[in-house]
């Protein structure tokens, strides 16, 4: 071998690992899920035993009672978490964004909840939202109010793992808001100080326009990740009472575990990827456009 | 700017408390209660006042304990069995993920290529792919085609190809910002492409790397749902053995916080030691995607 044709072999010399591992374990797994999708196919059956049945799995499920439910409980679940973890992480980052002694340290505690396997976090939820040795219902009890049925209400459970999900990934919206915010630029910062704006007025008109691109990514990330969300609510709830938190990851897992249908959890699958593959093309697209943005910005300035 | 002296309203510490108090408040309960007898966790009073006992880590721990335990009428080795399996599969999978994928990321910045587009476009959709979404085909590939059901080789597999995009996508944006004079000063004193990159390009993205590794062994660590489904007795992880405990009636909460406390404390460790680079990690991705 030449040594030419050597180095324009290198690129795929490094590649090669990394592409096997996720051709072999994630693309042609998902090409297996979208033929299975279209098949009646119970777990004790072969492949190719099963039927073929078109588009009915899709079909059927659309008209499906319990899906549309946990469709409309996935969507209301992650529009509500990113919301508040949005407002409240950005507002604790504005807020804290000062020179404070033993900052690492506190970033620190705030990263440990996410670090901490789901199973974990839903463990320790679920302990504290006991009805009776829980700490919650205790100190309710002890204040003289009435006991909250926090999981094994149907209206409560889903505000209950709200909850436990805001505990867990504020801090991750908090720690880039804060990255993003230290990372403006300081003239900008000090040139609306000099003329005169208060407090406020900086944070509106300055901080949070020079922060979206940033925020929209991450708001999106979050987005992303919240309907990966699943071990936290098997644990404190698995899905109930009733169809009140069952999350489409939860649902698919039990139509394939439970029902055994894998036909149709592959159709479902497929629902919740189209679903993601539309925010991820938009978090692309729009990184596309701010980057574009900058270079004209950039090249404007070089030339004038 | 700020002067290193300045005085800060009052408030603002009791917000910074207040904050402290919630994240750990959880974690702390479930550490408390791991040192409680279950009649100390049922009784009406007992609040702050209790004994604290290590037994409930000996009965989850009894079969590799050296010595024997009084309390433990039957020792029930699941768990014992599960910490090791976990302890392998974590670190294997992020072994070989770290090492692939820093190999691709590199080759995805420092070369041209035909396919280069559409291998960097891959990884990212790959990113947004939930665990759930890989149930079914795992499944069924894996008990019927490869045959690696209930095996580590498996299990390491599903989590090599999950991981990796992630790593590749974090480890990019530390190689970016390896100065390119560093790798052809290399070139001239005569090093071929895998020279450069091992003895060059590696030691320079030791915190990407850190952080990488983290990443990825948290996942393989903490994840149950594909665990479940393709592992069997033998080879089952921890998550899977702690759900598998609390579907009975009768929840000994001692125990199975002691179980869950075990199964935190090495993310716990990580994030201590190297917080730093997770939250380097962390932002890398969104604050430059």
């Amino acid at each position: 071998m030449s040594t030419n044709s050597m180095s324009r072999m290198t690129p795929y010399m490094f590649l090669a690992p990394a592409a096997g591992f996720m051709i072999v374990g994630l693309l042609y797994p998902i090409g297996y899920m979208i033929y299975a999708s279209f098949l009646d196919w119970n777990p004790s059956q072969l492949i190719g035993e099963a039927d073929f049945i078109g588009l009915r799995n899709y079909t059927s499920l659309l008209g499906d009672e319990s899906f549309r439910e946990s469709l409309t409980v996935t969507l209301k679940f992650s529009s509500i978490v990113v919301v508040t973890e949005m407002l409240i992480g950005v507002g604790l980052a504005l807020l804290l964004d000062r020179n404070i002694r033993g900052i690492s340290v506190l970033r620190t505690i705030f990263i440990l909840p996410m670090m901490i396997a789901p199973i974990v976090v839903g463990l320790m939820w679920r302990y504290m939202y006991h009805p009776s040795v829980g700490v919650f219902n205790r100190i309710l009890k002890d204040w003289g109010f009435e006991p909250i049925p926090w999981l094994s209400d149907s209206g409560w459970a889903l505000a209950s793992i709200i909850i436990a999900d805001i505990w867990q990934w504020t801090p991750f919206i908090f720690i880039l808001a804060l990255a993003a915010l230290q990372s403006l630029p300081r003239s900008a910062l000090e040139a609306s100080r000099i003329d005169g704006a208060s407090g406020w007025q900086q944070i509106i008109h300055i901080k949070l326009p020079l922060m979206l691109p940033v925020l929209i990514v991450t708001g999106l990330l979050r987005l992303i990740d919240s309907f990966k969300v699943l071990e936290v609510i098997l644990v404190m709830t698995n899905g109930g009472p009733g169809l009140s938190t069952e999350i489409m990851s939860l649902r698919i897992s039990r139509t394939a575990s439970e029902f055994r249908e894998l036909g149709v959890a592959a159709a479902m699958s497929n629902y919740l990827l189209l679903l993601l593959l539309t925010l991820t093309i938009i978090m692309f697209v729009y990184n596309k456009i701010i980057d574009a943005r900058e270079a004209s910005v950039r090249q404007a300035v070089e030339e004038g | 700017m700020h002067s290193t002296n300045e005085r800060q309203n009052p408030a603002f510490y009791a917000l910074l408390a207040a904050l402290v108090v919630m994240s750990i408040a959880p974690i702390y309960l479930m550490l408390s209660t791991s040192f409680r007898l279950n009649v100390d966790v049922m009784s009406e009073t007992s609040s702050l006042l209790f004994f604290p006992t290590l037994q409930n880590y000996e009965t989850v721990l009894c079969n590799v304990l050296w010595y024997q335990l009084d309390h433990v009428d039957y020792c029930d080795p699941s768990f014992g069995r599960a910490l090791g399996n976990s302890l392998i599969i974590a670190l294997i999978s992020t072994g070989i993920t770290l090492v692939t994928g820093c190999m691709a990321a590199y080759a995805l910045v420092r070369f041209r290529f035909m396919g280069r587009g559409t291998m960097s476009m891959t990884t990212l959709m790959m990113r947004m792919v939930p665990p759930a979404v890989l149930l079914v085909p795992v499944f069924g590939i894996w008990t019927f085609q490869y045959q690696l059901d209930g095996t580590y080789a498996g299990i390491i597999m599903v989590y090599v190809a999950m991981n990796l995009p992630f790593v590749i996508w974090i480890l990019q944006s530390f190689i970016v910002q390896i100065p390119i004079q560093l790798e052809e000063a290399a070139r001239i004193d005569g090093a071929n492409a895998f020279q450069v990159f091992f003895l060059i390009v590696l030691p320079v993205i030791k915190p990407g790397l850190a952080a990488a590794s983290i990443f990825t062994f948290r996942i393989a660590w903490n994840e149950f749902l594909i665990a479940n489904a393709l592992l069997d007795r033998n080879t089952r992880t921890v998550p899977v053995t702690i759900v598998n405990s609390l579907t009975e009636y009768d929840i000994n909460w001692g125990v199975i916080m002691a179980t869950g406390m075990l199964l935190a404390i090495p993310p716990i460790i990580f994030t201590f030691v190297a917080s730093k680079q997770i939250i380097t990690g962390m932002t890398a991705g969104a604050v430059k995607g």
